[in-house]
């Protein structure tokens, strides 16, 4: 196991979490004026109407996907009466599926933003740049998902060393030896989804972590007094936040 | 009882003369930065005509305001909770820009600069959005006057609505040259349809005086509430990702000044003062069965300022003297409900708008004129409203969801006060029979003149401040840029224009203008 390796599965994965939460929360505080979807729609609907639920649909899969393939432990399915072969064919079925959509859905997008000339004039270097993270983690994370298949190179069980690897870094006790010697597809797409957790934070991207999952409790109608109390099961003002001084 | 203070207008349309100056100064206030060019907190629309943004009333389209379902409740008719939240990648009833216009400039630069040949130089029109050079084909007052002509005005929502043969004779009515303005800005609603559909719970009312506003830090652009709005007075700020909407100048109201567009109007048509009404009741209002009783449920929200038990009931929920003062003079609250003379705009979406219009009834007195008649003798005004049915139909749904009756009980009122005040004004006996006829006293018809007519700027707008001990320290027209946070930042932190801390609108928009003219 070489100092790269350490690096790359020790250190980056802490760095990542670290930008993540700390970049996320700085920017709340910092920067909440800025923290929105950016959306384009009132430029071009049409292709967004398709593209945009394709996209965000098939990531939720491919999320719930890497939810259950990183996070339950091989053993557990095994109690349960899953056999490797069987759980290989139903993430392998979903899996495409969800790649699939994901993949068209941001091709679609980025066509979309290419060519349609007021949605490229408001895209900025920082989109740009975050695209580019974000296919290609999409892209290595399929290839990945087709070497984990068989179809290109040898056949290969993340779930014996990407999800225990993944495992570690969350119980804090780093174990670089599991991914130093899986196969490059994964160690390739590992590195770009690090990566693309550093940056998030401080690109359009923030918007997902406000989804308003709220909305479906809160009472329709909002009252807030002018000194910002809130009544009628409206929510409390942020807190850090001043308010806006004349 | 919960009784709630809110910050009514009331607009006599009789008075309009479409001049545009409320919302010119209304823009050069709140809507000259970019991001939002192509937005008017306060437009004025010819009517008949399409409106802005285009066809906004087709509601089969844009799904804007409430639905009553089969189970008497009450439902945005955009669709379920769910529904609205899983459609969030892509708002299906978005709004494109063209809906709007899409704003331009000119080449002016080119006018000086150009090198000296023998064609004299132009100044093309360029998109703001792109920045290449565009064709112009709509805009926010494209179909002013009836410009256009039927090409145009055949698309307006509510003509299409009417009967096929009143139609057609809406457009000989043409002819005779049949129109009036609407002056239009967020109506305020207590029902707002943009707040239930704001996934982000940004969009919120003034508990103290009921004004809508949307809290910018909170807003996370998912542009729902611009869909939702029936009345499309949310607009979405294409520069910040951020919907903004008419403020109805809540810094000048809280320092007890008239809004811009009020205090700029030239006819000074405008009416401002709060209503009290019942909080607890607005939902029930709003789900009454029939669209047409929705008019008359929204006057039962409005509550009497002068009854000892509404009184009580606001003290008891900490209402200032002086807004209880206040609300007992509200002018938009005599008009609106005790002399019924200004109907709320479409009241079938059941939002419960608080934007009031008194109709307008001079083309009717015109046409009279015209016809050798005397415009102003009680017996042929009443026989004309019953006459002129198109107008009357059509000004029913836009006002009372159809419903006639309603429409042509004020416009009665209207011409009684005309031919009562034409025998003082002449020297004549007065007749008390007139104002008797459409159920008024010669006090209350003598009073509704003197606000109408007359229309003081005391009596015009009635705006209790803030909290009077406060109000001076509210009051920042004028003030120097001195130690303001964020200004030095103006213009970008490091994700882009308008990052960073908020800068005050007004300070923005001053900087903003200050660079234009260093340039």
């Amino acid at each position: 196991m070489s100092s790269l390796d350490i690096m790359l599965w020790s250190v980056l994965p802490y760095a990542a979490i670290g930008s993540f939460v700390v970049g996320s929360i700085w920017r709340y505080r910092y920067d909440k004026f800025n923290w929105t979807t950016r959306s384009s729609q009132i430029y071009e609907g049409k292709m967004l109407r398709i593209a945009g639920p394709l996209f965000h649909l098939g990531l939720f899969a491919v999320i719930g996907g890497h939810i259950v393939g990183l996070l339950i432990p091989m053993k557990w399915t095994n109690a349960i009466g899953v056999s490797q072969e069987m759980y290989h064919v139903g993430a392998i079925t979903m899996g495409s599926f969800a790649g699939v959509a994901t993949l068209l859905g941001i091709a679609l997008l980025i066509y979309r933003r290419r060519t349609t000339d007021t949605v490229f004039v408001a895209t900025t270097k920082n989109d740009k740049t975050m695209y580019i993270f974000l296919v290609a983690t999409l892209l290595a994370g399929s290839s990945a998902t087709l070497s984990s298949a068989g179809v290109i190179g040898t056949e290969h069980n993340y779930r014996e060393t990407v999800s225990p690897w993944f495992r570690s870094i969350l119980l804090f006790r780093p174990d670089a030896a599991l991914m130093a010697n899986t196969p490059l597809a994964f160690r390739i797409h590992a590195v770009v989804g690090m990566l693309l957790f550093i940056i998030w934070p401080f690109t359009r991207l923030v918007h997902a972590m406000t989804a308003p999952v709220g909305y479906m409790f809160r009472p329709p109608i909002i009252y807030r007094t002018r000194d910002g109390r809130s009544v009628a099961g409206n929510r409390k003002a942020r807190p850090g936040w001043e308010k806006v001084k004349y | 009882m919960k009784v709630m203070a809110q910050m009514g207008m009331v607009m006599n349309l009789d008075k309009c003369i479409g001049c545009h100056t409320c919302s010119v100064t209304c823009k050069q206030a709140w809507t000259n930065r970019s991001g939002l060019e192509y937005a008017w907190f306060n437009n004025v629309e010819t009517r008949p005509g399409q409106g802005y943004p285009r066809r906004y009333e087709d509601q089969e389209k844009a799904k804007g305001g409430w639905i009553r379902t089969k189970g008497g409740r009450l439902k945005l008719k955009g669709g379920s909770k769910a529904r609205r939240l899983l459609s969030i990648f892509s708002n299906p009833r978005m709004l494109n820009i063209k809906d709007y216009y899409e704003p331009w400039t000119y080449e002016y630069d080119n006018l000086i600069t150009a090198p000296l040949g023998q064609q004299t130089p132009v100044a093309r029109p360029k998109s703001l959005l792109t920045g290449k050079p565009m064709k112009i084909e709509w805009s926010a007052n494209w179909d002013d006057d009836l410009g256009g002509g039927p090409v145009n005005i055949e698309k307006d929502p509510i003509l299409q609505k009417l009967a096929e043969d009143v139609t057609t004779k809406v457009k000989l009515e043409f002819e005779q040259t049949f129109m009036f303005y609407l002056p239009r800005i967020c109506e305020h609603c207590l029902n707002p349809a943009c707040v239930a559909a704001c996934p982000s719970g940004a969009i919120y009312k003034r508990a103290e005086d009921g004004i809508v506003l949307v809290d910018q830090q909170q807003c996370k652009g998912w542009r729902m509430c611009v869909s939702a709005c029936p009345y499309k007075k949310i607009y979405f700020n294409h520069k910040t990702g951020k919907a903004e909407k008419c403020t109805m100048c809540y810094p000048r109201l809280e320092i007890g000044l008239p809004t811009v567009c009020a205090e700029t109007c030239v006819g000074r048509l405008r009416y401002l003062g709060l209503f009290l009404y019942d909080a607890d009741k607005v939902n029930g209002a709003a789900s009454v069965e029939n669209d047409q009783d929705l008019y008359e449920a929204q006057m039962d929200l409005l509550l009497d300022p002068d009854d000892p038990e509404v009184l009580a009931a606001a003290r008891a929920e900490g209402m200032p003297e002086d807004w209880i003062a206040a609300a007992q003079k509200s002018p938009v609250y005599k008009l609106a409900k005790v002399y019924r003379v200004a109907l709320p705009l479409h009241p079938e979406y059941r939002t419960m708008p608080m934007v009031w219009y008194v109709p307008p009834l001079s083309p009717i007195v015109d046409v009279l004129t015209e016809t050798g008649h005397d415009g102003e003798e009680v017996g042929n005004l009443f026989g004309a409203i019953e006459a002129l049915r198109i107008p009357l139909e059509y000004l029913a749904e836009m006002f009372s969801a159809g419903d006639v009756s309603v429409v042509t009980g004020t416009l009665r009122k209207l011409s009684a006060m005309r031919s009562y005040m034409r025998d003082i004004n002449l020297g004549r006996e007065p007749r008390a029979e007139i104002p008797e006829a459409v159920g008024m006293t010669e006090e209350s018809i003598y009073e509704m003149y003197r606000l109408l007519a007359i229309a003081k700027y005391e009596d015009r707008y009635v705006i209790p401040a803030a909290h009077t001990e406060q109000a001076k320290e509210l009051d920042h027209l004028g003030c120097s840029l001195d130690g303001i946070e964020g200004v030095e930042n103006f213009g970008g932190g490091p994700f882009g224009q308008s990052s960073g801390n908020p800068v005050p609108v007004t300070i923005e928009s001053f900087l903003m203008a200050k660079e234009r003219q260093t340039k």
